[in-house]
């Protein structure tokens, strides 16, 4: 009988196991394609000393730089921004990083309040899988959910990713057991320049009215913010497109209004940012660049610093020492991307 | 609840370690308990469809054991009584017995007819006489031809005194909701399956793990095989003004394996379920595809089915006083060697009415059905001229002739299933045709095949499928592949199964991206 136990353990720890190798290969390894799938795993080698908490989508992990506000201005920081990241996930974002650290001020942009609803699988996977399990992702999975996903295909990611056998890439070998630092304290860099040219004129909506879950999950940000004594500043990036409507402005104001909160709307600061859409977007006018995202971040720590007092941390030779690496990092990828625009004539990957 | 999805997968596995860790006299209340949890998942509202057949049919049951009783109890007590008031006393509670299982019947049938074919009759009646009924559109309760004929079957046998009614209406109740068999049979016999059912289970390693790797195989053949071909059969089947010619053969071709791995892969979910908990269940298939003849492989395909409609329909109906009459009235008219088939084809084409009806409310399904029935008919009265034949050719005796007749059976058997997928009489005949034009055969093969979303991998994978489904039907002609497989050493034992599992994780046609679908035979 016993004989019999130690085969059948044998045999389930190598399904397991097997399972588990299948599993490592055939999830997207987001190195070298859709790379912005790497941004919410690279929280929690960083996490523990930010002051400062950006949670958004690609309007803030674009558009402000960390490494900048802490050479200008001593601020630690950290972006949890994904792509097209609901503002649900933002406050399991929060969440999750309170689990973590407790930052001085969160900075949400409103950007996301535009989606009412769940509303893409893919972009869904590139927020939540690189979160680590808590009943917290759970929460965030529950709550993102298409009518097509499953949590069963979060927790065990081959259920959705088995398909992937065929399209299986040199990447999937190279980075089966590792992988490369893609993010500055999660601000993507990109230092290619598109001008905005025209951007397309706004399309009127049958309704303008923002959603009650969105509201229902600020409401939450907010709530969970004043418990825990953290500041929290309503932004909306500088981006030209997307179109941000009057209306949607009007709901915010009210809302940053009733509740007493900062909301700043960089749409409207464009010329004290000196913003100038011909070189300090890369796609147009949707996503700063890295000149974009340094003259956000000088502005923006400025008022950090004075308005919201958060302190220059820069005396403190530990975190001097980690932001100093970081620093170097900024700085070659900032060469590697120069030198594909000198060589190659466009960016066409981060390092 | 899908056999297809993590949801039974965890069911069974909490059914499964209470079933073994409750004291055995409680194990079939727990089935009955997990029967119930699991026909409530597909919609708690069927419940009360399947618990009135289940209890009406077990009351009947009981009313013809009581008449039965009394009158065993009336011939022990006066034993003096005279021959004729014995067989009178018979009579009446044969003719008490049948009254109420005609009652039972009436009122099972009477369900099943309404969810099931309501529809059916409003719409042949509003294309016969120009009217506009509305469809009052039933919900279909899952596996309700299923469990109907198995109570039929049983309250059919109770009435002949076959075997004695079960008394406990709990335990009858598991009889008909029994989970494994709710979702496409197999269509079990009160006599065979109770024998299983209601016994105390102990913990047989070797059986469970055989159940288990029946299951698996059965997973195999549904996710990797049949799922994957829903949308090229569907695809062309619902556009036939796009896809005709080639397709149409493409279509017949993949239908019949969907088809296949399909029902038969859910079988093998279903009795291996059934056998991790110690049941027996009926076998429903016996290497359909290796028949030489259509009568062969009706015997070997849905076995359950066919031997239901064999014992309460064409024997009876063979035998009735009706058909005797008209047995007698045609060898007369007709002389004895064609008089006496007559009755026989009568009752043949009345099962394969019954059969097609059975299968689905429309007319294609009777065509389908009655045209069985003249395939298999031809096929008797030609019989003289095929043993002419095979006396005089020698090749006919060979193993390269059974293969002839083996892939004949099988594009015989795929051509008359092409009318399930049309779902249309008059389509089905000007699509069939086309197949000899030249239309689609030159797109098919320049990239036509990949418009349904399927890939030259996908198709790459059927094939090795289908080979392996070749290796395993000449194997299990020798023995079960179960058992086979379990006199092979440990390790080549459990690399195939493990294999088997990876294969089915990797490569099965499930999740985002495909459109998993229910058992073909689920909706029957």
């Amino acid at each position: 009988m016993k004989k019999r136990i130690v085969k059948i353990v044998i045999c389930v720890v190598l399904l397991a196991a097997t399972l588990f190798l299948l599993q490592k290969l055939l999830v997207p390894k987001y190195a070298t394609t859709n790379e912005e799938g790497i941004l919410s795993s690279e929280y929690y080698a960083n996490a523990g000393n930010n002051d400062v908490l950006f949670i958004g989508d690609c309007e803030v992990y674009t558009n402000f730089s960390p490494v900048k506000l802490w050479r200008d201005y001593g601020i630690t920081s950290y972006i949890r921004g994904t792509p097209q990241q609901l503002t649900w996930q933002s406050y399991y974002m929060l969440e999750d990083t309170l689990r973590y650290e407790t930052p001085k001020v969160v900075v949400f942009n409103v950007l996301a309040m535009k989606y009412a609803e769940p509303q893409n699988e893919a972009y869904n996977r590139l927020t939540l899988d690189g979160m680590k399990w808590s009943t917290t992702k759970l929460d965030a999975v529950k709550a993102s959910m298409t009518d097509e996903e499953t949590v069963a295909s979060y927790i065990l990611p081959l259920l959705r990713f088995h398909s992937r056998w065929s399209e299986l890439t040199s990447e999937d070998f190279n980075y089966l057991f590792k992988t490369e630092k893609l993010s500055h304290n999660g601000y993507l860099m990109r230092v290619d320049a598109k001008p905005a040219g025209q951007v397309p004129d706004p399309v009127p909506l049958p309704d303008y009215t923002i959603g009650p879950k969105c509201w229902e999950y600020l409401d939450k940000i907010r709530e969970t913010c004043d418990k825990n004594g953290i500041r929290l500043i309503l932004i909306k990036a500088p981006s030209l497109y997307p179109a941000w409507y009057d209306q949607w402005e009007k709901q915010i104001e009210d809302y940053a209004g009733k509740y007493g909160l900062e909301y700043i709307n960089f749409l409207e600061l464009a010329d004290e940012l000196e913003m100038d859409y011909n070189t300090d977007t890369y796609d147009a006018g949707l996503h700063l660049n890295l000149s974009g995202a340094e003259k956000m971040s000088a502005w923006f720590g400025k008022y950090l610093s004075e308005k919201c007092g958060v302190e220059d941390r820069r005396s403190d030779a530990a975190l001097a020492a980690e932001w100093a690496e970081r620093e170097a990092f900024y700085e070659y990828m900032k060469e590697a991307q120069y030198k594909q625009l000198r060589e190659e004539g466009a960016v066409t990957r981060y390092k | 609840m899908s056999f297809v999805s993590l949801g039974f997968l965890l069911f069974l596995l909490i059914l499964f370690i209470l079933y073994y860790a409750l004291p055995r006299r409680f194990q079939w209340a727990l089935l009955l308990a997990g029967s119930l949890v699991f026909y409530a998942f597909a919609s708690p509202k069927y419940l009360i469809y399947i618990a009135v057949t289940a209890l009406s049919t077990w009351f009947a049951g009981k009313l013809i054991h009581d008449a039965y009783a009394a009158r065993d109890a009336f011939l022990k007590d006066t034993p003096d009584i005279t021959k004729e008031e014995k067989k009178s006393c018979k009579e009446a509670a044969k003719k008490k017995g049948r009254s109420i299982m005609v009652c039972c019947l009436i009122l099972n049938l009477g369900i099943l007819a309404v969810c099931k074919y309501t529809d059916f009759a409003i719409g042949t009646i509003n294309s016969l006489f120009g009217t506009d009924i509305a469809f009052l559109r039933f919900a279909l309760p899952m596996g309700i031809s299923f469990y109907t004929f198995q109570s039929m079957g049983y309250i059919i046998d109770v009435s002949r005194g076959k075997y004695q009614a079960e008394l406990n209406p709990a335990r009858f109740a598991l009889f008909v909701t029994f989970f494994p068999q709710l979702v496409q049979g197999p269509i079990s016999r009160f006599d065979q399956l109770s024998q299983t059912l209601y016994s105390e289970h102990a913990f047989d390693a070797q059986k469970i793990t055989q159940g288990a790797w029946r299951a698996v195989w059965g997973f195999f053949k549904k996710m990797v095989v049949a799922d994957r071909l829903v949308p090229v059969v569907t695809g062309i089947a619902q556009n036939p003004d796009k896809y005709a010619g080639g397709y149409v053969l493409a279509l017949v071709f993949f239908y019949t394996i969907q088809l296949y791995a399909d029902f038969t892969g859910g079988i093998d979910i279903t009795i291996g379920v059934a056998k991790m908990f110690g049941v027996d269940l009926a076998e429903n298939f016996e290497r359909p595809f290796f028949s030489k003849n259509i009568t062969e492989f009706w015997r070997r395909w849905h076995i359950t089915m066919g031997t239901w409609f064999k014992d309460y329909i064409f024997y009876p109906v063979s035998v009735s006083k009706w058909m005797l009459k008209v047995s007698k009235w045609s060898r007369a008219k007709l002389g004895t060697q064609l008089g006496k088939r007559v009755p026989v084809y009568l009752s043949t084409i009345l099962v394969w009415l019954a059969t097609g009806i059975w299968h689905g409310a429309s007319w294609n399904f009777v065509v389908w059905g009655l045209l069985n029935c003249l395939v298999i008919i031809i096929s008797q009265e030609l019989e003289p001229l095929y043993a002419k034949f095979h006396e005089k050719c020698a090749f006919s005796n060979t193993r390269g002739w059974d293969i002839f007749q083996m892939f004949r059976t099988f594009w015989l058997m795929a051509f008359l299933r092409v009318l399930d997928v049309y779902r249309n009489v008059p389509l089905t005949f000007r699509m069939v045709p086309t197949i000899f034009s030249s239309k689609g055969w030159s797109e098919m093969f320049s990239g036509g095949m990949l418009k349904f979303g399927l890939e030259v991998r996908d198709y790459i994978i059927v094939a090795i499928a289908l080979v392996i489904f070749l290796i395993v039907g000449i194997l299990q002609g020798k023995k079960p592949v179960a058992e086979q497989l379990a006199e092979k050493p440990l390790v080549p034992r459990y690399l195939i199964v493990w294999i088997l599992i990876i294969v089915i994780l990797v490569f099965g046609a499930y999740g985002i991206g495909y459109d998993a679908t229910q058992f073909i035979y689920n909706q029957f």
